[in-house]
């Protein structure tokens, strides 16, 4: 378990960073780049060829024992039982209410070997529910964040570059699947999966061993205009392609079904699991707000905390949860919470822009969609 | 980054290059750095009046908004019609072509030299 200090941790990659000449922010506890030249640049690097990321701030938990998926099962809304070994799913550890402590993705490793990875800000709250939950199991839980740094390879030239420096067979790697096997002669953890929209790859080795993966990706990388990317591309790229971030669109007091993210919920799992009765209720009482995709016709964005304002009675009836310009359809873009009765894709809302009323569309998530 | 000596900066990053009774006015490259990729500018109307130390606009980045302060009293005489349009020349050129307004003086708030500027923004 991790404890909130002054001082922000470093990643293994930090004098890497520092030499790229990255500005770094603090986040969830630990400093990180934000950016290494121009954020836009980035995200569109990531959008056209590829962008390489360390995000060893991500919080690993490791699940090992014949128990292990049952443990899951109880602990978490989807069913990892039924993951098959070297697959993953996207996944949600509820409160009681119903409520999201934390949005994870699930990988099973063996057959009785997890890896759940959880947003780095709620790691030390995700990994001892784990572990209460996961009593009575035959299963061990441990934090082993503090054991696996993470770089990611996002953008269409992603597969050709891992493809360079890797004996696992990357074509056929499926989305949403993980192997074990050596990166220049290092040995990683390769799991297809992203946060930005595109096809990419997440890269899990020792923190040791994080910047001879950082230096063999970005030489064979040099070559398909790969570029270092920072945390401000990847929330714009997150955005764009419909993605929630806890914190913003996903909290204490949001349950999966206003995130539109019902379908990872596994309601009839006959053994039960945490929040299985609250949920049951919401879903049969339906969401009391939506989260919806805002396409601003002003030049100004909407931020999170911004009031979303309905036109015909001037009421505040929601509010934004992300926001910013898209890179991508070069207008302003924002992920909001409103009434389902104005959530239909065409409706025309406004947003309250520091006092302004700006007029902002409601469309269809993802705002982007790669398309091969 | 070097702040060039012509010129007279705010502790709220912005810099003044005076001319007679006239000062035009921008961000420095310290402060670009900070807000990323500016994408939107609200500047102040022409003919408006400014006041040293007061917010007078906005700069919108990628990932923020920040007020803009002025960095002197007086009325508004000159935009910089092409900022408007291409809010990035702030990024790629903060002390030339991305300079913001200009304003006919009729007081200077606190200034400072390149050198305490320099100290500054070292210390920031």
């Amino acid at each position: 378990m991790t404890t909130p200090s002054a001082t922000p941790r470093l990643t293994p990659l930090h004098d890497v960073h520092a030499a790229l000449g990255a500005s770094f922010t603090d986040f969830a506890g630990w400093q990180m780049p934000v950016r290494y030249g121009s954020e836009t640049a980035e995200h569109r690097a990531v959008r056209t060829t590829a962008g390489l990321f360390d995000l060893t701030h991500m919080g690993e938990i490791e699940l090992v024992g014949p128990g292990a998926g049952a443990a899951l099962d109880h602990a978490l809304v989807g069913r990892p039982s039924a993951i098959g070994v070297g697959r993953a799913r996207y996944s949600m550890l509820c409160a009681e209410d119903g409520g999201i402590i934390d949005d994870l993705v699930v990988y099973r490793l063996a057959e009785e070997h997890y890896l759940v990875v959880a947003n780095a800000s709620n790691v030390a709250v995700v990994a001892p529910e784990l572990v209460a939950r996961a009593e009575g199991f035959d299963v061990t839980v441990t934090d082993t964040s503090a054991d696996w740094a993470l770089l990611a390879v996002q953008g269409p030239a992603s597969a050709e570059i891992l493809a360079g420096l890797t004996e696992l067979d990357v074509p056929s790697l499926k989305y949403y699947a993980i192997d074990a096997g050596t990166l220049a002669g290092i040995d990683v953890l390769l799991a297809r999966t992203g946060y930005t929209g595109e096809d990419g790859f997440e890269v899990y080795c020792r923190p040791d061993d994080a910047a001879a993966v950082w230096d063999a990706l970005s030489k064979t990388g040099e070559a398909h205009d790969l570029v270092p990317a920072g945390l401000a591309c990847r929330d714009t790229l997150r955005l764009e392609a419909g993605m929630p971030l806890y914190g913003h669109e996903l909290d204490r007091d949001t349950t999966p079904y206003e995130a539109n993210l019902g379908r990872v919920v596994v309601l009839d799992k006959p053994e039960g699991f945490v929040g299985q009765a609250a949920l049951a209720k919401r879903k049969e009482e339906g969401p009391r707000r939506v989260l919806v995709g805002l396409v601003s016709t002003g030049r100004r964005s909407p931020r999170a905390g911004y009031p979303v304002v309905d036109p015909a009675s001037g009421a505040e009836v929601g509010i934004v949860t992300s926001g910013s310009p898209s890179p991508t359809l070069e207008r302003p873009i924002a992920m909001a919470y409103v009434p389902p009765a104005l959530a239909a894709p065409g409706t025309r809302l406004q947003v309250s822009l520091r006092g302004t009323l700006e007029d902002a569309d409601v469309v269809e998530l993802p705002f982007y969609k790669r398309t091969s | 980054m070097s702040n060039p000596t012509h010129l007279q900066y705010t502790a709220e990053h912005e810099w003044i290059a005076a001319d007679g009774d006239t000062a035009r006015v921008g961000v420095t490259a310290y402060a670009a750095d900070a807000l990323g990729d500016v994408v939107y500018v609200d500047l102040p109307a022409l003919g408006a009046t400014v006041t040293a130390g007061e917010s007078c606009g906005e700069l919108e980045s990628t990932k923020s908004v920040s007020d803009l302060y002025s960095p002197v009293t007086g009325e508004v005489i000159e935009v910089n019609e092409a900022v408007d349009a291409d809010p990035s020349l702030v990024n790629s050129d903060p002390f030339g072509e991305g300079w913001l307004f200009v304003v006919k003086v009729s007081n200077t708030g606190e200034l400072m030299d390149a050198a305490a500027y320099d100290a500054l923004i070292a210390g920031a």
